[in-house]
Protein backbone atom coordinates (compact mmCIF):
# COMPACT_ATOMS: atom_id res chain seq x y z
CA UNK A 1 0.00 0.00 0.00
CA UNK A 2 1.47 3.20 -1.09
CA UNK A 3 0.42 7.02 -0.19
CA UNK A 4 -0.48 10.24 -2.74
CA UNK A 5 1.70 12.84 -1.98
CA UNK A 6 0.37 14.96 -4.95
CA UNK A 7 -2.77 15.30 -6.52
CA UNK A 8 -1.98 16.86 -9.66
CA UNK A 9 -4.59 18.60 -12.86
CA UNK A 10 -4.60 17.62 -16.32
CA UNK A 11 -1.91 18.52 -18.57
CA UNK A 12 1.61 18.63 -16.46
CA UNK A 13 3.93 19.41 -18.80
CA UNK A 14 7.59 17.98 -18.61
CA UNK A 15 8.73 22.00 -18.51
CA UNK A 16 6.59 21.55 -15.02
CA UNK A 17 7.88 17.86 -13.97
CA UNK A 18 11.67 19.55 -14.77
CA UNK A 19 12.05 23.16 -15.75
CA UNK A 20 14.09 23.73 -19.02
CA UNK A 21 16.64 25.51 -17.45
CA UNK A 22 18.08 23.14 -15.55
CA UNK A 23 18.38 20.77 -18.86
CA UNK A 24 22.33 20.98 -19.22
CA UNK A 25 22.07 18.80 -15.96
CA UNK A 26 21.40 15.19 -17.84
CA UNK A 27 22.72 12.58 -15.64
CA UNK A 28 19.88 9.89 -13.98
CA UNK A 29 22.39 10.60 -10.30
CA UNK A 30 22.03 14.64 -10.65
CA UNK A 31 18.76 15.22 -11.82
CA UNK A 32 15.98 14.62 -9.24
CA UNK A 33 17.14 17.74 -7.05
CA UNK A 34 15.02 20.10 -9.43
CA UNK A 35 12.10 17.86 -9.40
CA UNK A 36 9.04 20.00 -9.82
CA UNK A 37 11.35 22.58 -8.88
CA UNK A 38 8.77 25.43 -9.33
CA UNK A 39 6.55 23.89 -6.93
CA UNK A 40 8.78 24.85 -3.89
CA UNK A 41 7.20 22.87 -1.55
CA UNK A 42 6.96 19.81 -2.60
CA UNK A 43 10.53 19.80 -4.03
CA UNK A 44 11.76 19.97 -0.30
CA UNK A 45 9.60 17.65 0.75
CA UNK A 46 11.18 15.28 -2.43
CA UNK A 47 14.65 16.54 -1.41
CA UNK A 48 13.98 15.98 2.73
CA UNK A 49 13.08 12.52 1.29
CA UNK A 50 10.03 13.14 3.10
CA UNK A 51 8.33 10.17 1.12
CA UNK A 52 8.89 6.34 1.01
CA UNK A 53 10.13 5.03 -2.16
CA UNK A 54 6.57 3.67 -4.02
CA UNK A 55 4.57 7.05 -2.98
CA UNK A 56 2.13 8.02 -5.50
CA UNK A 57 2.02 10.82 -8.19
CA UNK A 58 -1.83 11.47 -8.97
CA UNK A 59 -2.14 13.18 -12.38
CA UNK A 60 -5.24 13.60 -14.69
CA UNK A 61 -5.30 13.71 -18.62
CA UNK A 62 -1.98 14.08 -20.69
CA UNK A 63 0.16 13.95 -18.10
CA UNK A 64 4.31 14.57 -19.28
CA UNK A 65 2.74 16.74 -22.83
CA UNK A 66 5.33 18.44 -24.30
CA UNK A 67 8.98 18.19 -24.25
CA UNK A 68 10.86 14.71 -24.56
CA UNK A 69 13.38 15.75 -22.00
CA UNK A 70 14.30 12.43 -20.19
CA UNK A 71 14.71 14.46 -17.13
CA UNK A 72 11.59 14.44 -16.53
CA UNK A 73 11.31 10.36 -15.63
CA UNK A 74 14.77 10.09 -14.18
CA UNK A 75 14.00 13.08 -11.76
CA UNK A 76 11.01 11.09 -10.47
CA UNK A 77 12.67 7.65 -10.26
CA UNK A 78 15.91 8.92 -8.52
CA UNK A 79 12.62 8.81 -5.30
CA UNK A 80 11.29 5.87 -6.62
CA UNK A 81 7.75 7.19 -7.04
CA UNK A 82 5.24 6.10 -8.78
CA UNK A 83 2.59 7.98 -11.28
CA UNK A 84 -0.90 7.62 -12.12
CA UNK A 85 -2.44 9.25 -14.58
CA UNK A 86 -6.04 9.46 -16.63
CA UNK A 87 -3.64 9.20 -19.89
CA UNK A 88 0.04 9.60 -20.05
CA UNK A 89 1.21 11.50 -23.09
CA UNK A 90 3.57 9.49 -25.51
CA UNK A 91 6.60 10.47 -25.36
CA UNK A 92 6.71 10.49 -21.48
CA UNK A 93 5.27 7.35 -21.37
CA UNK A 94 7.68 5.94 -23.38
CA UNK A 95 10.61 7.73 -21.45
CA UNK A 96 9.28 5.86 -18.13
CA UNK A 97 8.94 2.56 -19.69
CA UNK A 98 12.65 2.80 -20.69
CA UNK A 99 13.83 3.89 -17.85
CA UNK A 100 11.78 1.94 -15.49
CA UNK A 101 9.83 4.28 -14.02
CA UNK A 102 6.38 2.82 -12.46
CA UNK A 103 3.68 4.42 -14.36
CA UNK A 104 -0.36 3.33 -14.26
CA UNK A 105 -2.93 4.62 -16.83
CA UNK A 106 -5.89 4.36 -14.79
CA UNK A 107 -8.70 6.76 -16.53
CA UNK A 108 -11.14 6.63 -13.87
CA UNK A 109 -8.90 7.48 -11.35
CA UNK A 110 -10.23 8.93 -8.10
CA UNK A 111 -7.81 10.50 -5.49
CA UNK A 112 -6.47 13.00 -2.75
CA UNK A 113 -3.79 13.66 -1.16
CA UNK A 114 -2.87 11.53 1.74
CA UNK A 115 -5.36 8.41 0.38
CA UNK A 116 -3.71 4.47 0.65
CA UNK A 117 -3.62 3.16 -3.39
CA UNK A 118 -3.01 -0.48 -4.12
CA UNK A 119 -1.62 -0.95 -7.48
CA UNK A 120 -2.67 -4.55 -8.29
CA UNK A 121 -2.21 -6.03 -11.49
CA UNK A 122 -4.97 -4.57 -13.73
CA UNK A 123 -6.62 -2.68 -11.21
CA UNK A 124 -6.07 1.03 -8.49
CA UNK A 125 -7.78 0.67 -5.27
CA UNK A 126 -8.57 3.13 -3.10
CA UNK A 127 -8.34 1.63 0.24
CA UNK A 128 -9.35 5.23 2.03
CA UNK A 129 -12.26 5.34 0.19
CA UNK A 130 -13.15 1.87 -0.67
CA UNK A 131 -13.28 2.24 -4.68
CA UNK A 132 -11.79 0.38 -7.63
CA UNK A 133 -10.40 1.54 -10.95
CA UNK A 134 -9.72 -0.44 -13.89
CA UNK A 135 -5.96 0.35 -15.77
CA UNK A 136 -5.55 0.89 -18.93
CA UNK A 137 -3.03 -1.64 -19.89
CA UNK A 138 0.47 -0.81 -21.01
CA UNK A 139 1.51 -0.93 -24.95
CA UNK A 140 1.98 -4.78 -25.46
CA UNK A 141 4.51 -3.57 -27.59
CA UNK A 142 6.83 -2.59 -24.66
CA UNK A 143 6.58 -5.95 -22.25
CA UNK A 144 10.02 -7.26 -23.89
CA UNK A 145 11.79 -3.45 -22.52
CA UNK A 146 9.71 -3.94 -18.92
CA UNK A 147 10.59 -7.71 -19.09
CA UNK A 148 14.21 -6.84 -19.39
CA UNK A 149 14.47 -4.33 -16.64
CA UNK A 150 14.50 -0.96 -19.08
CA UNK A 151 15.67 -0.36 -22.14
CA UNK A 152 19.25 -0.20 -21.61
CA UNK A 153 19.82 -4.12 -20.65
CA UNK A 154 16.82 -4.62 -23.55
CA UNK A 155 19.41 -3.19 -25.83
CA UNK A 156 22.43 -4.91 -24.46
CA UNK A 157 20.73 -7.73 -24.65
CA UNK A 158 19.55 -7.38 -28.15
CA UNK A 159 23.03 -6.43 -29.00
CA UNK A 160 24.63 -9.26 -27.98
CA UNK A 161 22.59 -11.66 -29.55
CA UNK A 162 23.65 -10.22 -33.17
CA UNK A 163 27.32 -10.95 -32.62
CA UNK B 1 -7.27 -1.70 -47.57
CA UNK B 2 -4.98 0.62 -48.32
CA UNK B 3 -2.13 2.23 -46.50
CA UNK B 4 -1.72 5.73 -45.03
CA UNK B 5 1.49 7.10 -45.77
CA UNK B 6 3.35 6.45 -42.53
CA UNK B 7 1.99 2.71 -42.87
CA UNK B 8 3.61 2.63 -46.32
CA UNK B 9 7.00 4.05 -44.51
CA UNK B 10 7.18 1.46 -41.94
CA UNK B 11 6.48 -1.25 -44.40
CA UNK B 12 9.04 -0.07 -46.49
CA UNK B 13 11.38 0.80 -43.64
CA UNK B 14 10.77 -2.84 -41.69
CA UNK B 15 10.81 -4.42 -44.92
CA UNK B 16 7.69 -6.01 -44.85
CA UNK B 17 4.70 -5.92 -47.82
CA UNK B 18 2.28 -4.21 -45.25
CA UNK B 19 1.28 -3.15 -42.08
CA UNK B 20 -1.41 -2.11 -40.12
CA UNK B 21 -2.79 0.10 -37.06
CA UNK B 22 -1.13 -1.64 -34.00
CA UNK B 23 1.49 -3.91 -35.64
CA UNK B 24 4.27 -4.01 -33.81
CA UNK B 25 7.30 -2.69 -36.32
CA UNK B 26 11.17 -2.25 -36.17
CA UNK B 27 11.88 -0.18 -38.49
CA UNK B 28 15.11 0.57 -39.75
CA UNK B 29 16.12 4.05 -38.92
CA UNK B 30 17.16 6.31 -41.91
CA UNK B 31 18.09 9.61 -39.63
CA UNK B 32 19.08 9.61 -35.82
CA UNK B 33 18.80 13.01 -34.65
CA UNK B 34 20.30 14.92 -31.35
CA UNK B 35 20.83 18.39 -30.16
CA UNK B 36 22.71 19.37 -27.03
CA UNK B 37 21.09 16.18 -25.26
CA UNK B 38 23.68 14.26 -27.22
CA UNK B 39 25.44 14.70 -23.85
CA UNK B 40 22.57 12.11 -21.92
CA UNK B 41 22.38 9.96 -25.33
CA UNK B 42 26.14 9.70 -25.07
CA UNK B 43 25.78 8.62 -21.59
CA UNK B 44 23.69 6.25 -22.00
CA UNK B 45 25.05 4.32 -25.35
CA UNK B 46 27.90 4.06 -23.24
CA UNK B 47 26.00 2.26 -20.10
CA UNK B 48 24.59 -0.14 -22.91
CA UNK B 49 27.65 -1.34 -23.65
CA UNK B 50 29.17 -1.68 -20.65
CA UNK B 51 30.02 -5.17 -19.58
CA UNK B 52 29.03 -6.43 -23.42
CA UNK B 53 33.32 -6.17 -24.39
CA UNK B 54 31.82 -4.93 -27.65
CA UNK B 55 33.68 -1.57 -29.06
CA UNK B 56 30.61 1.30 -28.58
CA UNK B 57 30.30 2.28 -32.20
CA UNK B 58 26.92 4.02 -33.83
CA UNK B 59 25.23 1.85 -36.20
CA UNK B 60 26.17 4.22 -39.34
CA UNK B 61 27.70 7.60 -38.55
CA UNK B 62 26.50 8.79 -42.06
CA UNK B 63 22.53 8.55 -40.44
CA UNK B 64 23.63 10.75 -37.41
CA UNK B 65 22.93 14.18 -37.23
CA UNK B 66 24.23 16.47 -34.22
CA UNK B 67 23.09 20.01 -34.07
CA UNK B 68 23.68 22.68 -31.55
CA UNK B 69 20.78 25.19 -30.54
CA UNK B 70 19.45 25.34 -27.43
CA UNK B 71 21.92 27.28 -25.38
CA UNK B 72 24.39 28.43 -28.53
CA UNK B 73 26.86 29.86 -27.85
CA UNK B 74 26.48 28.61 -24.08
CA UNK B 75 25.23 30.09 -21.19
CA UNK B 76 27.30 28.45 -18.51
CA UNK B 77 30.50 25.91 -18.12
CA UNK B 78 28.14 23.09 -17.77
CA UNK B 79 26.66 23.44 -21.34
CA UNK B 80 30.26 24.38 -22.63
CA UNK B 81 31.62 20.99 -21.17
CA UNK B 82 28.40 19.20 -22.51
CA UNK B 83 29.12 20.63 -26.03
CA UNK B 84 32.93 19.53 -25.47
CA UNK B 85 32.13 16.18 -24.63
CA UNK B 86 29.61 15.55 -27.44
CA UNK B 87 32.15 17.09 -30.28
CA UNK B 88 34.70 14.93 -29.17
CA UNK B 89 32.31 12.10 -29.65
CA UNK B 90 31.67 13.38 -33.16
CA UNK B 91 35.00 13.40 -33.62
CA UNK B 92 35.70 9.90 -32.39
CA UNK B 93 33.02 8.43 -34.47
CA UNK B 94 32.92 10.27 -37.49
CA UNK B 95 29.59 11.71 -37.75
CA UNK B 96 29.94 14.20 -40.60
CA UNK B 97 26.50 15.74 -40.24
CA UNK B 98 27.18 17.20 -37.32
CA UNK B 99 26.28 21.66 -37.16
CA UNK B 100 28.44 23.42 -34.68
CA UNK B 101 28.24 27.21 -33.38
CA UNK B 102 28.83 28.79 -36.16
CA UNK B 103 27.49 32.06 -38.39
CA UNK B 104 27.92 29.64 -41.73
CA UNK B 105 26.41 26.72 -41.24
CA UNK B 106 25.18 26.52 -37.46
CA UNK B 107 21.10 26.63 -36.43
CA UNK B 108 17.96 25.09 -35.30
CA UNK B 109 17.61 21.51 -35.64
CA UNK B 110 14.74 21.58 -37.37
CA UNK B 111 15.75 23.93 -39.86
CA UNK B 112 19.28 22.63 -40.28
CA UNK B 113 17.78 18.84 -41.34
CA UNK B 114 15.48 20.51 -44.51
CA UNK B 115 18.03 23.25 -45.31
CA UNK B 116 20.58 20.78 -46.34
CA UNK B 117 18.36 17.85 -47.71
CA UNK B 118 18.91 15.56 -44.97
CA UNK B 119 15.41 14.62 -44.76
CA UNK B 120 13.68 12.92 -47.67
CA UNK B 121 10.08 11.60 -48.54
CA UNK B 122 9.81 8.29 -47.08
CA UNK B 123 12.33 8.34 -44.49
CA UNK B 124 11.75 7.49 -41.01
CA UNK B 125 13.85 10.03 -38.80
CA UNK B 126 14.09 10.04 -34.52
CA UNK B 127 14.86 13.07 -32.76
CA UNK B 128 15.57 13.61 -28.87
CA UNK B 129 13.28 16.74 -29.43
CA UNK B 130 9.46 16.79 -28.93
CA UNK B 131 9.26 18.97 -32.16
CA UNK B 132 11.08 16.85 -34.67
CA UNK B 133 7.40 16.35 -35.73
CA UNK B 134 8.42 19.17 -37.73
CA UNK B 135 10.43 16.71 -40.64
CA UNK B 136 6.79 15.21 -41.75
CA UNK B 137 6.67 18.30 -44.05
CA UNK B 138 9.28 16.56 -45.94
CA UNK B 139 6.73 13.93 -46.49
CA UNK B 140 8.48 11.98 -43.66
CA UNK B 141 7.78 9.82 -40.87
CA UNK B 142 9.09 11.68 -38.25
CA UNK B 143 9.36 11.72 -34.35
CA UNK B 144 10.75 12.54 -30.89
CA UNK B 145 12.06 10.09 -28.92
CA UNK B 146 13.99 10.21 -25.21
CA UNK B 147 17.60 10.22 -25.35
CA UNK B 148 17.90 6.05 -23.88
CA UNK B 149 15.95 4.84 -27.05
CA UNK B 150 18.31 6.94 -29.22
CA UNK B 151 21.21 5.11 -27.36
CA UNK B 152 19.29 2.13 -28.40
CA UNK B 153 18.85 3.61 -32.16
CA UNK B 154 23.20 4.48 -32.30
CA UNK B 155 23.14 0.83 -31.43
CA UNK B 156 20.78 -1.08 -33.38
CA UNK B 157 20.09 1.47 -36.40
CA UNK B 158 16.46 0.37 -35.72
CA UNK B 159 13.73 1.66 -33.40
CA UNK B 160 12.40 -1.03 -31.46
CA UNK B 161 9.00 -2.51 -30.79
CA UNK B 162 7.27 0.55 -32.83
CA UNK B 163 3.37 0.23 -32.57
CA UNK B 164 1.83 1.28 -35.92
CA UNK B 165 -0.03 4.62 -34.97
CA UNK B 166 -3.46 5.93 -36.01
CA UNK B 167 -3.94 8.27 -38.85
CA UNK B 168 -6.19 11.57 -38.80
CA UNK B 169 -6.44 12.60 -41.75
CA UNK B 170 -6.53 16.56 -41.90
CA UNK B 171 -8.32 18.31 -44.81
CA UNK B 172 -7.44 21.52 -45.81
CA UNK B 173 -9.53 24.13 -48.39
CA UNK B 174 -9.88 27.72 -49.11
CA UNK B 175 -7.00 30.41 -49.55
CA UNK B 176 -6.02 32.09 -46.50
CA UNK B 177 -6.96 35.82 -45.53
CA UNK B 178 -4.52 38.61 -45.60
CA UNK B 179 -2.65 38.84 -42.45
CA UNK B 180 -3.81 34.87 -42.16
CA UNK B 181 -1.20 32.04 -42.46
CA UNK B 182 -0.57 28.33 -41.57
CA UNK B 183 0.34 29.29 -37.87
CA UNK B 184 -3.07 30.60 -37.53
CA UNK B 185 -4.33 27.35 -39.22
CA UNK B 186 -2.03 24.81 -36.82
CA UNK B 187 -2.98 27.14 -33.81
CA UNK B 188 -6.57 26.73 -34.84
CA UNK B 189 -6.49 22.93 -35.22
CA UNK B 190 -4.54 22.09 -32.00
CA UNK B 191 -7.25 24.19 -30.27
CA UNK B 192 -10.02 22.17 -31.93
CA UNK B 193 -8.65 18.39 -31.37
CA UNK B 194 -7.37 19.68 -27.63
CA UNK B 195 -3.24 19.00 -26.31
CA UNK B 196 -4.19 15.41 -26.42
CA UNK B 197 -6.33 14.82 -29.03
CA UNK B 198 -4.39 13.07 -31.41
CA UNK B 199 -1.98 11.41 -28.53
CA UNK B 200 -0.33 8.37 -30.14
CA UNK B 201 -1.74 9.19 -33.41
CA UNK B 202 -0.15 10.89 -36.73
CA UNK B 203 -1.77 13.92 -38.35
CA UNK B 204 -1.81 13.48 -42.27
CA UNK B 205 -2.29 16.67 -44.07
CA UNK B 206 -4.07 17.05 -47.36
CA UNK B 207 -6.44 19.61 -49.29
CA UNK B 208 -5.60 22.45 -52.11
CA UNK B 209 -4.39 24.71 -49.37
CA UNK B 210 -1.71 22.65 -48.33
CA UNK B 211 -0.53 21.48 -51.57
CA UNK B 212 -0.32 25.33 -52.14
CA UNK B 213 1.78 25.87 -48.89
CA UNK B 214 5.61 26.65 -48.97
CA UNK B 215 7.76 24.08 -47.42
CA UNK B 216 8.34 26.73 -44.52
CA UNK B 217 4.49 26.86 -43.60
CA UNK B 218 4.18 22.92 -43.42
CA UNK B 219 7.14 22.88 -40.90
CA UNK B 220 5.24 25.34 -38.87
CA UNK B 221 2.52 22.90 -38.88
CA UNK B 222 3.96 19.68 -38.53
CA UNK B 223 6.11 21.84 -36.11
CA UNK B 224 3.24 21.66 -33.50
CA UNK B 225 1.53 18.80 -34.65
CA UNK B 226 2.91 17.49 -31.66
CA UNK B 227 1.12 20.20 -29.45
CA UNK B 228 -2.07 17.74 -30.11
CA UNK B 229 0.00 14.79 -28.86
CA UNK B 230 0.25 13.41 -32.12
CA UNK B 231 3.38 10.81 -33.18
CA UNK B 232 3.84 13.41 -36.08
CA UNK B 233 2.41 15.29 -38.67
CA UNK B 234 2.88 14.67 -42.19
CA UNK B 235 2.73 15.94 -45.45
CA UNK B 236 3.22 13.63 -48.09
CA UNK B 237 5.86 14.30 -50.58
CA UNK B 238 4.46 16.51 -53.63
CA UNK B 239 5.97 18.70 -56.44
CA UNK B 240 6.74 21.57 -53.63
CA UNK B 241 8.95 19.30 -51.48
CA UNK B 242 10.93 18.11 -54.62
CA UNK B 243 11.26 22.10 -55.89
CA UNK B 244 12.27 22.92 -52.41
CA UNK B 245 15.14 20.07 -51.88
CA UNK B 246 16.42 20.79 -55.60
CA UNK B 247 16.50 24.45 -55.65
CA UNK B 248 16.55 25.53 -52.10
CA UNK B 249 18.68 22.35 -50.46
CA UNK B 250 20.99 21.71 -53.89
CA UNK B 251 20.04 17.93 -53.50
CA UNK B 252 20.68 16.25 -56.96
CA UNK B 253 20.05 12.22 -56.09
CA UNK B 254 16.72 10.79 -57.58
CA UNK B 255 14.26 11.77 -54.77
CA UNK B 256 11.11 9.42 -54.70
CA UNK B 257 8.02 9.74 -52.92
CA UNK B 258 5.12 8.09 -50.97
CA UNK B 259 2.00 8.92 -51.16
CA UNK B 260 -1.12 7.46 -49.05
CA UNK B 261 -3.18 4.95 -51.27
CA UNK B 262 -7.15 6.24 -51.76
CA UNK B 263 -8.45 3.69 -49.98
CA UNK B 264 -6.46 4.28 -46.94
CA UNK B 265 -8.35 3.67 -43.29
CA UNK B 266 -8.29 6.67 -41.24
CA UNK B 267 -9.62 7.20 -37.14
CA UNK B 268 -11.37 10.32 -38.29
CA UNK B 269 -11.31 13.08 -40.78
CA UNK B 270 -11.42 16.29 -40.54
CA UNK B 271 -12.14 19.23 -42.92
CA UNK B 272 -10.80 22.89 -42.05
CA UNK B 273 -11.73 26.13 -44.43
CA UNK B 274 -9.05 28.78 -43.64
CA UNK B 275 -10.87 31.35 -45.88
CA UNK B 276 -13.01 32.17 -43.22
CA UNK B 277 -10.16 31.72 -40.46
CA UNK B 278 -8.68 34.64 -38.39
CA UNK B 279 -5.71 35.28 -36.56
CA UNK B 280 -5.35 32.96 -33.74
CA UNK B 281 -3.63 32.99 -30.56
CA UNK B 282 -2.62 30.13 -28.00
CA UNK B 283 -2.87 31.61 -24.17
CA UNK B 284 -1.36 30.77 -21.34
CA UNK B 285 -0.92 28.33 -19.99
CA UNK B 286 -1.59 25.44 -22.59
CA UNK B 287 -0.73 25.47 -26.26
CA UNK B 288 -4.85 24.37 -26.76
CA UNK B 289 -6.23 27.46 -24.70
CA UNK B 290 -6.57 29.01 -28.11
CA UNK B 291 -8.78 31.94 -28.86
CA UNK B 292 -9.52 34.51 -32.10
CA UNK B 293 -7.75 37.52 -31.51
CA UNK B 294 -10.12 39.74 -30.69
CA UNK B 295 -10.49 38.00 -27.59
CA UNK B 296 -7.24 39.22 -26.27
CA UNK B 297 -6.64 42.20 -28.26
CA UNK B 298 -5.14 45.02 -26.05
CA UNK B 299 -3.14 42.88 -23.63
CA UNK B 300 0.05 45.00 -22.79
CA UNK B 301 3.30 42.74 -23.44
CA UNK B 302 6.86 43.64 -22.49
CA UNK B 303 8.93 40.56 -24.60
CA UNK B 304 8.08 39.81 -28.44
CA UNK B 305 10.01 37.35 -30.00
CA UNK B 306 9.85 36.15 -33.41
CA UNK B 307 11.70 33.21 -33.97
CA UNK B 308 12.72 29.29 -33.82
CA UNK B 309 11.85 25.83 -35.20
CA UNK B 310 8.46 26.69 -36.26
CA UNK B 311 8.26 30.61 -36.86
CA UNK B 312 11.89 31.95 -37.60
CA UNK B 313 12.36 31.02 -41.73
CA UNK B 314 12.58 34.14 -44.12
CA UNK B 315 9.31 34.51 -45.00
CA UNK B 316 8.68 35.05 -41.15
CA UNK B 317 11.37 37.56 -40.97
CA UNK B 318 10.23 39.34 -44.18
CA UNK B 319 6.26 39.61 -43.25
CA UNK B 320 7.81 41.21 -39.91
CA UNK B 321 10.19 43.29 -41.71
CA UNK B 322 7.46 44.66 -43.80
CA UNK B 323 5.08 45.26 -40.72
CA UNK B 324 7.81 46.49 -38.99
CA UNK B 325 9.79 49.07 -41.67
CA UNK B 326 9.85 53.03 -41.22
CA UNK B 327 7.82 52.16 -37.66
CA UNK B 328 9.60 51.40 -34.29
CA UNK B 329 9.06 49.30 -31.58
CA UNK B 330 6.76 50.67 -28.55
CA UNK B 331 8.53 51.58 -25.35
CA UNK B 332 8.29 49.58 -22.71
CA UNK B 333 8.17 46.69 -25.07
CA UNK B 334 11.61 44.48 -26.30
CA UNK B 335 11.64 42.44 -29.42
CA UNK B 336 14.19 39.54 -30.02
CA UNK B 337 14.52 38.03 -33.34
CA UNK B 338 15.80 34.38 -34.01
CA UNK B 339 16.57 33.67 -37.48
CA UNK B 340 16.30 29.58 -37.65
CA UNK B 341 19.63 29.21 -38.86
CA UNK B 342 22.33 31.33 -40.07
CA UNK B 343 21.60 30.51 -43.96
CA UNK B 344 18.48 32.53 -43.10
CA UNK B 345 20.09 35.15 -41.08
CA UNK B 346 22.25 35.97 -44.46
CA UNK B 347 19.70 35.92 -46.51
CA UNK B 348 17.37 38.11 -43.99
CA UNK B 349 20.85 40.81 -44.12
CA UNK B 350 21.20 40.33 -48.42
CA UNK B 351 17.19 41.28 -48.34
CA UNK B 352 17.74 44.44 -46.14
CA UNK B 353 14.96 42.46 -43.43
CA UNK B 354 17.93 42.57 -40.65
CA UNK B 355 18.41 46.11 -41.52
CA UNK B 356 14.72 46.96 -41.19
CA UNK B 357 14.25 45.33 -38.13
CA UNK B 358 17.40 46.31 -35.84
CA UNK B 359 16.13 50.15 -37.43
CA UNK B 360 12.54 49.57 -35.68
CA UNK B 361 14.84 48.53 -32.37
CA UNK B 362 14.59 44.72 -32.56
CA UNK B 363 16.92 43.07 -31.41
CA UNK B 364 18.57 40.38 -33.87
CA UNK B 365 20.36 36.98 -32.30
CA UNK B 366 21.89 34.39 -33.49
CA UNK B 367 20.26 31.79 -34.71
CA UNK B 368 19.07 29.15 -32.03
CA UNK B 369 15.93 27.73 -29.42
CA UNK B 370 16.83 31.50 -27.62
CA UNK B 371 14.17 31.95 -24.92
CA UNK B 372 11.77 29.33 -25.92
CA UNK B 373 12.22 27.18 -23.40
CA UNK B 374 14.19 28.99 -21.10
CA UNK B 375 17.02 27.75 -20.76
CA UNK B 376 19.25 30.37 -22.31
CA UNK B 377 18.45 34.16 -23.13
CA UNK B 378 15.73 36.29 -22.97
CA UNK B 379 14.24 35.14 -19.78
CA UNK B 380 10.81 36.82 -18.62
CA UNK B 381 10.70 39.07 -15.32
CA UNK B 382 8.48 38.51 -12.47
CA UNK B 383 4.97 38.70 -14.00
CA UNK B 384 5.84 39.45 -17.61
CA UNK B 385 3.79 38.94 -20.39
CA UNK B 386 5.48 37.96 -23.81
CA UNK B 387 4.06 37.63 -27.57
CA UNK B 388 6.28 34.75 -29.72
CA UNK B 389 6.10 33.07 -32.67
CA UNK B 390 7.23 30.11 -30.78
CA UNK B 391 5.62 27.03 -29.92
CA UNK B 392 4.99 26.36 -26.42
CA UNK B 393 3.40 28.55 -23.47
CA UNK B 394 3.23 26.59 -20.31
CA UNK B 395 4.15 27.53 -16.84
CA UNK B 396 7.31 28.90 -16.90
CA UNK B 397 7.99 28.18 -20.49
CA UNK B 398 10.08 31.16 -20.86
CA UNK B 399 12.51 31.08 -17.79
CA UNK B 400 10.15 32.16 -15.11
CA UNK B 401 7.33 30.54 -13.77
CA UNK B 402 5.14 34.04 -12.63
CA UNK B 403 6.03 35.03 -16.46
CA UNK B 404 3.24 34.41 -19.36
CA UNK B 405 3.54 33.52 -22.67
CA UNK B 406 1.24 34.39 -25.92
CA UNK B 407 1.46 32.43 -29.03
CA UNK B 408 0.79 33.66 -32.41
CA UNK B 409 1.73 34.45 -35.98
CA UNK B 410 4.56 36.47 -36.89
CA UNK B 411 2.86 39.10 -38.67
CA UNK B 412 0.66 39.14 -35.07
CA UNK B 413 3.38 39.59 -33.03
CA UNK B 414 5.24 41.99 -35.56
CA UNK B 415 1.84 44.27 -35.65
CA UNK B 416 1.94 44.40 -31.38
CA UNK B 417 5.66 45.26 -31.18
CA UNK B 418 4.47 48.82 -32.67
CA UNK B 419 2.02 49.09 -30.02
CA UNK B 420 3.13 47.28 -27.02
CA UNK B 421 -0.07 44.95 -26.73
CA UNK B 422 -2.06 42.33 -28.84
CA UNK B 423 -2.69 43.71 -32.09
CA UNK B 424 -4.80 42.79 -35.01
CA UNK B 425 -2.27 43.13 -38.28
CA UNK B 426 -5.86 43.50 -40.23
CA UNK B 427 -6.37 46.55 -38.62
CA UNK B 428 -3.23 48.12 -38.87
Amino acid sequence: MSKVIIKLGNDISTDDIYPGRFMATVLPTETPQFAFFDRTEFNAQLKAKAFAPGSIIVGGENFGCGSSREQACSTLKGYEVAVIAKSISRIFLQNSINLGLQVVICPGIEASEGDDLEITADQVLNKTTGKAYDQVKLPAARKGIMDAGGLIPYTRARLMAKV
Amino acid sequence: MGMTVVEKILARAAGLPSVKVGDVVEPKVDLAMSHENAALVINQFHEVYEGTGLTAKVWDPSRVAIIFDHRVPAESPKTATNQKKIRGFVADHGITKFHDIRGDVGGICHQILPEYGYVRPGFVVVGTDSHTTSHGAMGAFSFGIGATEMASVWSLGIAVNIEVPATIKVVVKGEFPPFVGPKDLILHLIGKLTAQGANYKVLEFHGETIRKMSTSGRIAICNMSVEAGATSGIVPGDAETLRYLREEAGVTDPIPCVTPDLDADYVRTVEIDVSTLVPQIACPHMVDNVKPIGDVAGTRIQQIVIGSCTNGRLDDLAAAADILRGKKVAQGTRMLVFPASSKIFAQALDKGYVHDLMKAGAVVMNSGCGPCLGVHEGALGDHEKALSTTNRNFKGRMGNPTGEVYLCSPVVAAASAITGVITDPRKG
